[in-house]
């Protein structure tokens, strides 16, 4: 998640822990900005993996994804909005 | 303390009721539907829920529903009701619910008829629903009883989480007899595993799934360990005239009236008889049995059903005394005659110095 | 990147706070469900987990888990949880629901658990306009056990139960339980919903927040059927079975709000709050206001051991002469017992029933050997007459006891009591006739016991004018009649 740039308007990450690699949020991505890792994770599944840029923050491939945890979906806020209640993360 | 002529029926509801109880959910069925009626009468006076369910299965689901909300709840029914209620029963007793379930015997099998017998000991007192559990059962045998034993069945129920059977024969759910009640009402309680909507209650979680093996068995083991203090603490049983009794009249219900007038008889015609009538089925009053062979010579074993009590009192005597046994079934009751031939004929076998028969003669 | 400004990120979506941190089904796996990769359930549980949180409802749900797949649901859900027998999660909900009305009761079904085995709960639940929520996962499968048909299964879908494919002729139509359902008065909401495509998911989620938001307003019954893959047992990728879904699926299960009556539907009321305990007793009728326990003093016990039966048609009043005679002899101090014989002579045909009162304790209340017989028909006296006590009574309600039966060593007193009732003003006034001579006979019951038992068991004040007659009446006969013996002998 190196490649993140500050224009995007999302950001996209997996736990691969939790992914069981179903593909669908590859299916369900608008722009089309999610891959398939080749390595395997302990349990033996391929993951999805954010490839990097062009996030829109839409949140679809969070909706369609059947685990709970495995998707956190981040949207950019401008700096003078994150006073704003709510949680705050950064990359 | 006043005294109120009621049906038994009508006491069980107005007794549960004072005991706390908030929740009932029944469907009718002769010869236990008063029991519905006056919960349909008097559960919402008291902000109790009372719902008529659309069959036996869903009411006795709707209990474990009340019973998981904390609440406490009854039902009551009959021997084809019973046995569509046994799921729930497992699943009640699998995910340790209190609740009380009142079984007003009719005549069976199948559709039998609405006459009163005793022929749902099996299924009740035997567990008749799958798994490894077992319900504790009460068998009242007057008016008064149908109200004590309600309250004591939800105590039971609460003390040990786990169903308790009010077993009585349409005799006594029909009868009228004056009873006196408790003046205070118990106030209804929440217990702490309970799933009742609230923050407190949020992490609990209702379940007779163990899905481990030894998840499993450790959870069935500690239900036996329950069972086993039940065993210890709660066997009950009523001594009639027994201490210097050499034949004891054994059985339950509107039976142990009978046995009474039948020993009171024997007695005045100079037989030493007595009545030893349980009023726990399970647990079984085992030592109650075992005290009485000092003396007693032979035990008879009158029952309104084919022969399901007199297996416990076998086990329980273990051959120590011959037990015999005696029944009229379809809805019949033994006249107090009948048995008091059984009584003299079983004394010339038994107490005229003849040695005993080791076995049993069963009269059919 | 360094001289860029530095950007901030907010969490758009991440995991519900209504699921748990962690699970612990099992030791080795506590991070992710139980679900398979693509399961449809996954993607309703999170649905519903968002929906609790944005409704701020956790400590209130409770949710009750099936048999299916989404049995283990309550290893997920941090909120209250139930788990249900197969199909009855609709009953269990139901009671937990008017246990708890504050709570925020959730049924979540698969299609064999309702669809199936529960058929009758959610009709009825559904019926009743239970306000409760229902989660209806439709994936035409039996998943968990394995892929044997479903009432859902599509036509010519096989199965591990129907490996040629469901026939209409053999295997019946696909059930559409939710327009079945949709055609009940009760339902306020009933929405059939996909997760075939993002829109579809979209949608899904909306509609389950709907469900839920009906319950917290109040509102009633609410399901929402969701179309959801099961790539295992269906045999294709995620992406393939979720295509199914929109595909295939929909043909026979069309999308859409099949019942919406949220408009038209009233908040409940506000629970009426129970009454103080100290009422309760006089509520449920057994308050000190009823009859002394222990009289003054044996003395006022009137020395009385009387055992009857009374038998006659069904109508007569036979087991309210009884019940009079049990609740006067209560009233004077005396141990009573009423037996009624019961079943299909409560609807027609003969009538009997057995009391007894004494001073003693009553054991048998059975009463085999009567000490009066109170015979109000001829069927009645002929089936009775031989068990009356020597020396005993038969009150007949004839003009003569008939020659062919045997009353040998017993009093019998016959007279047409319908008649006399009759001319009293009412023929149903028989059997207080035939109490009162029964009095006469147990001298020492006093009347005021008769009068108060009378009293408390006939509230309509005609009829207790007609009845005290009566009783007075049949009292006189029964007198007349001891003058004549005693004259005769």
């Amino acid at each position: 998640m190196t490649d993140v740039s500050h224009r995007d308007a999302g950001l996209l990450r997996v736990d691969t822990d939790e992914c069981k690699g179903c593909g669908l949020c590859i299916e369900a991505c608008p722009p089309k900005v999610i891959r398939m890792d080749e390595s395997l994770n302990p349990y033996g599944y391929r993951t999805a993996r954010y490839a990097g840029a062009g996030c829109t923050g839409c949140g679809i491939c969070f909706l369609v994804c059947p685990e709970p945890g495995a998707i956190t979906v981040l949207r950019a806020a401008r700096p003078r909005q994150s006073t704003a209640p709510g949680q705050q993360a950064r990359p | 303390m006043s005294r109120h002529l009621m049906k038994g029926n009508e006491a069980i509801v107005k007794s549960a009721i004072l005991a706390g109880c908030r929740g009932f959910y029944g469907y009718p069925i002769t010869p236990a539907s008063e029991i519905t009626e006056a919960a349909a009468a008097l559960m919402p006076q008291v902000g109790g829920v009372f719902l008529q369910a659309e069959s036996e299965v869903a009411a006795i689901n709707m209990l474990y529903g009340a019973a998981s909300a904390g609440v406490r709840a009854m039902t009551a029914s009959s021997g084809p009701g019973i046995s569509l209620m046994q799921e729930g029963i497992s699943y009640m007793a699998g995910a340790e619910l209190p609740c009380v379930i009142a079984d007003i015997t009719r005549g069976g099998p199948g559709l039998g008829n609405i006459a009163s017998e005793q022929s749902d000991y099996h299924q009740v007192v035997k567990g008749g629903g799958h798994g490894n559990y077992r319900t504790l059962v009460l068998a009242p045998h007057s008016v008064q009883e149908m109200a004590d034993l309600t309250v004591l069945a939800f105590e039971l129920a609460d003390r040990y989480r786990n169903p308790v059977v009010l077993l009585a024969d349409g005799f006594m759910g029909q009868m009228m007899e004056p009873v006196e009640f408790p003046e205070v009402a118990t106030e209804p309680r929440l217990p702490r595993w309970a799933v009742a909507g609230t923050d407190a209650s949020r992490g609990n979680v209702i379940t007779s799934m163990h899905l481990d093996t030894d998840k499993l068995e450790a959870h069935v083991r500690q239900l036996e360990a329950k069972y086993f203090i039940t065993e210890q603490r709660e066997a009950r049983a009523e001594d009639w005239r027994t201490e210097d009794a050499e034949i004891v009249l054994v059985g339950y219900g509107i039976v142990a009236r009978i046995l009474k007038a039948v020993a009171a008889e024997a007695r005045a015609a100079g037989l030493p008889v007595g009545v030893l009538r349980p009023i726990t089925l399970y647990p079984f009053p085992t030592l109650h049995f075992q005290r009485l062979t000092a003396r007693a010579r032979a035990f008879l074993v009158v029952e309104m059903s084919n022969g399901q009590l007199v297996g416990d009192v076998r086990l329980a005597l273990n051959g120590a005394r011959p037990v015999e046994f005696f029944s009229r079934v379809g809805g019949n009751a033994p006249t107090h005659l009948e048995v008091l031939a059984e009584v003299q004929d079983l004394a010339r076998r038994h107490l005229a110095g003849a040695p005993a028969e080791e076995e049993l003669i069963v009269h059919v | 990147m360094s001289s860029e400004p530095e950007v901030t990120w907010e969490i758009a979506s991440s995991k519900p706070a209504s699921f748990y941190s962690t699970y612990e089904r099992k030791d080795e796996l506590q991070h992710a469900t139980h679900y398979c990769p693509g399961c449809g359930h996954g993607i309703i549980h999170k649905m519903l987990a968002q929906a609790i949180d944005e409704l701020s409802i956790q400590d209130r749900t409770v949710l009750i888990s099936p048999v299916g797949c989404s049995v283990f649901a309550y290893y997920y859900f941090d909120v209250g949880n139930v788990q249900a027998a197969h199909g009855r999660a609709p009953a269990v909900a139901t009671a937990v629901k008017r246990s708890r009305p504050g709570s925020i009761v959730i049924s979540y079904q698969g299609d064999g658990d309702l669809s199936a085995i529960g058929s009758a709960e959610i009709l009825h639940a559904a019926n009743r306009g239970e306000p409760i929520t229902v989660i209806f996962v439709n994936n035409a499968i039996y998943s968990m056990t394995g892929g044997q048909m479903a009432p859902t299964t599509l036509l010519g879908q096989t199965s591990t139960t129907s490996p040629r494919g469901r026939s209409a002729a053999h295997e019946g139509y696909p059930l559409h339980v939710s327009e079945l359902l949709a055609t009940l008065e009760a339902p306020v909401y009933i929405e059939r919903v996909g997760l075939g495509d993002n829109k579809q998911v979209a949608q899904a989620a909306r509609a389950v927040r709907r469900a839920l938001e009906n319950q917290v307003r109040g509102l009633g019954f609410s399901l929402v059927e969701i179309l959801s893959p099961c790539p295992t047992i269906w045999k294709m990728s995620p992406v393939e079975s979720q295509r199914w879904v929109r595909d295939v699926m929909e043909k026979t299960f069309p999308l859409g709000v099949l019942r919406d009556h949220t408009q038209a539907a009233q908040s409940e009321a506000v629970p009426i709050p129970p009454p103080p305990l100290s009422m309760i007793p006089g509520i449920v009728g057994v308050a000190d206001a009823g009859l002394p326990a222990e009289m003054t003093g044996d003395a006022d016990v009137p020395a009385l051991d009387l055992q009857v039966r009374v038998a006659g048609f069904g109508g007569q009043g036979v087991l309210l002469l009884g019940e009079v005679l049990a609740e006067a002899g209560l009233d004077a101090g005396l141990e009573v017992s009423w037996l009624p014989s019961y079943g299909p002579e409560m609807r027609s045909g003969t009538s009997n029933c057995h009391v007894r009162l004494s001073r003693e304790p009553i054991d048998s209340p059975l009463v085999t050997h009567p000490d009066v017989l109170v015979a109000m028909n001829e069927p009645s006296l002929r089936k009775f007459c031989s068990t009356v006590h020597p020396g005993g009574w038969i009150l007949y309600n004839g003009e003569a006891s008939p020659e062919d039966c045997d009353c040998r060593g017993v009093h019998v007193l016959a007279r047409p009591f319908t008649q006399i009732a009759n001319n009293l003003g009412d023929a149903r006034a028989a059997n207080m006739v035939m109490l009162g001579a029964l009095l006469e006979i147990a001298g020492n019951l006093p009347q005021s016991s008769v009068d108060s038992a009378l009293g408390r068991l006939v509230r309509n004040p005609k009829w207790l004018a007609l009845d005290e007659t009566a009783l007075v009446c049949g009292r006189r006969l029964m007198r007349e009649a001891r003058a004549e013996v005693s004259h005769a002998g």
